[in-house]
């Protein structure tokens, strides 16, 4: 009895778990990437004696490159060649074919009821299927590579229940921003986020990944959809293992948040907090240097679509650079086949290789001083993707696309 | 004597240590990077023992455990904060930064002040006004972890996570 985290845990340790409780749980699957594997490995050394030097199982042990993958820099290549060794030794396959919280699922490495732990605090995309999924530091992770533990204290939870159809020019992203802006960027602290709602019923996995993906900008520890008909779908050719499908039974929410879907517009999130939350047409007279379409959040086929859509046969305006970053190989792959990615290239865009690309301000449209970026990810952090002057706002792949055609911020339903 | 650095609500990671100076494990680069966004003149400055105060939400965004590494390779005591968003407080307790939450403490002090903490108590004396302050206990999970210097220490200890 209790909610999906609840279940979860109940489920995973044999007996009724309650939040609150302090609890030690065998993981299912660690993640960790090119960035916080260096010292998830230095933590790791330091338990040799009591791992015997090896992962507590190379198969549910994940390694990915994707934050500045093609290595751009000398330190970044010499960390990624330790880490390539570190892997060889302990059996370990590096995943090097797009973002971690895309590839992990694509692989079938999640399914639902699976505590999974992950250095990268955008770990919480996972829960769109069903699992417990939360991001920790690199020394946590160290210690779940020796161990195949963590420990957790199991969160209360607040039910954000999204209801109506979404208006023309709205989209899943746009209602995250909403979700942000009622719950604020701490108002889940701690806590687990448990989506419901007759609109997110209907969700495709993507949209449902988009939702998941930022619980943690209201600090949420995790963010979970309860596995249904859709999301057997997905999993359906990529993994073959059996799976609970675990459901909230009677669940006692600390809070229930409501939003009216059809009563959205496009939104924007303004620099440099993610609740800086405004509707498009505030702000259609801001000019943009640089649109970037791709990331955890919104990087997957259905958003190239979406912006190949609104950018077929035309071409961006002369101010403003676009960089497109397919989530995945998969992504890229079926971008590829469908014609999007020509439609990019055509239209003036730079097509980048699957991962990161600029989201943390290391390579692939880094922004200059004073410059301003529109882009569709998580974040619009002060110096995150490049110079700290420069400034950073985030709406949908719409929103985006009509953007990089007009050079200012624009209404996406002008375009479509 | 050690000073307080007062900083603001929400101050996240990227500002702590930016993406674009985290790719190493090197602790001095990471230490001369430390807040450099919103305060350039901190790894110049800060002494061993100076103390970060903060408002709410301290440490949100990424899970980079380089953002505690940098505060702790500047010899930073502790921080202290009306609150402390969830990754970075469990990465401060893992590597044996003490991280203590305290709103009368925050409220009541100003930067440049000297303090004085007494981490066992969880006191906390500003020297400047003269006024004492206690800090919320911790979890006793936590707190075991933390007695012990980190979980690498703790798991030591107790010979497995349990």
């Amino acid at each position: 009895m209790g909610t999906l985290t609840e279940e979860i845990f109940s489920h995973k340790l044999g007996r009724a778990v309650k939040e609150g409780e302090t609890v030690v749980v065998e993981v299912d699957r660690v993640m960790s990437h090119d960035t916080t594997s260096p010292l998830a490995i230095q933590a790791f050394r330091k338990l040799a004696h009591q791992s015997g030097g090896r992962v507590f199982n190379p198969r549910r042990s994940h390694i990915v490159f994707d934050h500045i993958i093609p290595a751009a820099t000398i330190a970044a290549a010499t960390l990624q060649r330790d880490i390539r060794a570190f892997a060889q030794e302990q059996d370990i396959t590096i995943l090097q074919e797009g973002i971690c919280h895309q590839v992990m699922p694509e692989r079938g490495y999640v399914t639902p009821g699976d505590i999974i732990v992950g250095a990268d605090s955008h770990t919480c995309t996972y829960g769109a299927l069903g699992a417990f999924a939360t991001g920790m530091g690199s020394t946590d992770i160290g210690v779940a590579y020796a161990t195949g533990r963590s420990w957790f204290r199991v969160p209360t939870t607040i039910n954000i229940r999204v209801t109506g159809d979404l208006p023309f020019g709205v989209y899943a992203k746009d209602v995250t921003f909403e979700m942000v802006r009622l719950v604020g960027v701490d108002g889940a602290n701690y806590r687990a986020i448990e989506y419901s709602g007759d609109l997110i019923e209907r969700m495709s996995v993507s949209e449902r990944f988009t939702f998941c993906n930022m619980a943690i900008e209201m600090g949420g520890k995790a963010g979970l959809i309860t596995p249904d008909a859709t999301t057997q779908e997905w999993l359906r050719g990529r993994t073959d293992r059996d799976y609970p499908m675990l459901a909230p039974r009677n669940p006692r929410y600390e809070r229930i948040v409501e939003i009216d879907a059809s009563q959205l517009q496009p939104m924007i999130a303004c620099h440099p907090d993610v609740n800086n939350v405004v509707p498009v047409e505030q702000v259609e007279h801001v000019q943009i240097d640089q649109v970037f379409l791709g990331t955890c959040t919104n990087g997957r086929l259905d958003d190239l679509a979406i912006a190949a859509n609104i950018l077929r046969g035309k071409t961006i305006h002369p101010r403003t650079r676009m960089v497109v970053v397919p989530a995945s190989r998969e992504v890229y792959l079926e971008a590829m086949r469908l014609g999007y990615l020509e439609i990019f290239v055509q239209a003036g865009a730079s097509v980048g290789t699957p991962g990161c690309g600029p989201c943390i301000g290391r390579h692939q449209g880094v922004l200059a001083p004073g410059e301003r970026a529109l882009t569709t990810m998580n974040r619009n952090f002060t110096g995150r993707m490049g110079d700290p002057t420069a400034e950073i706002y985030l709406g949908s792949p719409a929103t985006v696309a009509a953007t990089a055609l007009t050079g200012h911020i624009t209404d996406p339903r002008t375009v479509l | 004597m050690s000073r307080i650095w007062m900083l603001g609500d929400n101050i996240n990671t990227d500002v702590i240590i930016p993406g674009r100076y985290n790719v190493t494990t090197d602790r001095s680069q990471l230490a001369r990077y430390c807040l450099c966004e919103i305060l350039p003149e901190f790894s110049q400055q800060v002494e061993p023992g100076d103390v970060i105060m903060a408002g709410h939400n301290f440490g949100c965004g990424s899970s980079r455990e380089h953002a505690p590494a940098s505060i702790l390779a500047n010899g930073v005591r502790v921080v202290i904060a009306r609150s402390f968003a969830r990754i970075f407080y469990r990465n401060s307790v893992n590597i044996g930064l003490p991280v203590l939450v305290c709103e009368d403490a925050v409220l009541n002090s100003a930067d440049g002040q000297r303090i004085k903490v007494d981490l066992d108590t969880g006191t906390i004396y500003n020297l400047t006004t003269e006024r004492t302050f206690r800090a919320e206990p911790l979890d006793p999970f936590v707190a075991r972890i933390a007695a012990a210097g980190g979980i690498i220490e703790y798991i030591r200890q107790e010979g497995t996570l349990r």
